[in-house]
């Protein structure tokens, strides 16, 4: 297999070696100029195209791409409330920078300016941004996510009511297992005694966070799109989490941030202790929020960036082309396999500082007065 | 100082490259340490290897999650 491999990359560069010493040879001087222009045009082309093309593939868009082909995409309907109401039509309209009338409204998507990439509503030749409620590629792969995490869950619940003290095995198995190693080694060992009253939302979120990520790496269809690198989508979910952690924090949590167990002074003249715990609230599903959008889009963008280094290295010859061809492919399988890693551990890490901030909040006083007042007989005793 | 001044530019694809320098050489050393300390807890006691392994994995995600925002930081100085 290996042998196999290593052949057929030699094989390839040297037809595209051979190929480029044929084409240069039968040319005269003036022609390998022309040529020498044409490549410099090329580069300079490509250069703002690198980041137009990386943007267009890792962001929204109002259709889905098909394999094989960069001209037709499956149309998405596109939801927008006009300045004179709701106006519901296909992308299909909208497609290379066409201008769709539904009644008296005019639509497309703006090439330029702030609302680029985005539909528009030109009213005396200028844009004016609708309110935007289209099923957006991004939007569609939320609904695959959700349906499929329903699925597997409902699957499962029946068959446990189906067959009472068996245990699953091949596919439901798999899952069970999954939900097991969460809900045992991470919200049951956390969480201990209100582990069930947290743990749909604990493991809704790392399922659903598990299975957009994987959808991402899948390139046809059902998956391809990139919905965690999305800071919108994984900012709502760090939201979530805030509002679980804050509204069900016990009354022992809220006292602690506003009147903690420190010296006068920080707290009273000047509230300092209040405002760092206050900052302290926010800044932690910010972390949650950034932390997994940067994981997701980083891994997209590195492979992204490897194999558009093909086509940069393209414009200096073909030999350096398919070289780079043979190196970035590989390279770029090797950082999709890390990227299914990533996306498990991502998921799982997210779970798991949910759970840390929600129990955190739940820290009653019992448990609280308990630890003080082992301190003090310990002291006592030693003392 | 003209000099400078025209090449801001090329200046904001300068800084952004070396912070992400940085905190790749900060992501690496981080990461680094808790790789180290794993395998001396690991060579110590083989039949905790499994509860170290996973330990060690959490630890490396929250680690990497703050080289990253750099990362993000400079892009936004490079792109916006």
């Amino acid at each position: 297999m290996k042998r196999l491999l290593f052949i057929l990359s030699l094989l390839v560069a040297g037809f595209n070696a051979a190929y480029a010493d044929n084409a240069h040879e039968g040319e005269a001087g003036q022609e390998i100029t022309s040529q020498l222009e044409t490549a410099e045009e090329a580069a300079e082309d490509e250069k703002p195209d690198l980041k137009e093309t990386i943007f267009a593939h890792l962001g929204d868009g109002y259709g889905w791409e098909v394999p094989f082909n960069h001209h037709k995409r499956i149309p998405l309907p596109v939801i927008v409330w006009g300045k004179d109401g709701l106006h519901v039509f296909s992308s299909s309209h909208l497609t290379h920078g066409d201008v769709y009338h539904d009644g008296d409204a005019t639509f497309k998507i703006a090439t330029e300016g702030d609302y680029k990439g985005k539909v528009v509503e030109i009213i005396d030749g200028k844009e004016y941004k609708p309110w935007d409620l289209s099923i957006t590629k991004n939007v569609c792969a939320i609904f695959i996510a959700c349906i499929i995490v329903l699925w597997c869950s409902m699957m499962l619940a029946r068959w446990h009511k189906k067959n009472p003290f068996k245990a699953p095995r091949k596919g439901l198995g798999a899952f069970e297992s999954l939900v097991e190693f969460i809900y045992v080694g991470v919200i049951k060992a956390t969480l201990k005694d209100k582990a069930p009253k947290f743990a749909p939302y604990l493991l809704t979120v790392f399922m659903f966070i598990f299975f957009m990520n994987l959808l991402g790496l899948i390139v046809v269809f059902p998956g391809g799109a990139n919905v965690t690198g999305n800071i919108a989508v994984t900012m709502v979910l760090a939201i979530m989490t805030f509002v679980m952690t804050n509204l069900f924090g016990t009354k022992h949590y809220w006292k602690e941030i506003f009147w903690p167990d420190v010296p006068i002074w920080l707290k009273f003249p000047i509230p300092i202790m209040q405002l760092i715990e206050v900052f302290g609230i926010f800044t932690k599903p910010a972390a949650l929020t950034v932390r997994l959008f940067a994981n997701m889009m980083g891994g997209h963008m590195i492979v992204l960036v490897l194999t558009l280094l093909i086509f940069i290295f393209g414009a200096m010859g073909y030999a350096v082309a398919s070289g780079t061809a043979v190196v970035s492919v590989l390279f770029s399988v090797f950082m999709l396999l890390i990227d299914v890693l990533v996306s498990f551990i991502q998921a799982y890490v997210f779970t798991m500082l949910s759970t840390i901030f929600i129990s955190l909040a739940q820290e009653s006083h019992d448990s609280h007065g308990h630890d003080e007042h082992a301190a003090h007989e310990a002291a006592n005793t030693v003392g | 100082m003209l000099g400078l001044i025209l090449a801001a530019e090329a200046l904001l694809g300068l800084g952004a490259s070396i912070g992400a320098a940085i905190a790749a050489i900060a992501a690496g050393i981080g990461i680094g340490k808790i790789g180290s300390s794993a395998m001396e807890a690991i060579a110590r006691q083989p039949e905790a290897a499994g509860d170290i392994r996973s330990n060690m994995i959490v630890i490396a995600a929250l680690v990497e999650g703050v080289a990253l925002f750099a990362v993000i930081v400079c892009v936004l100085a490079l792109f916006v």
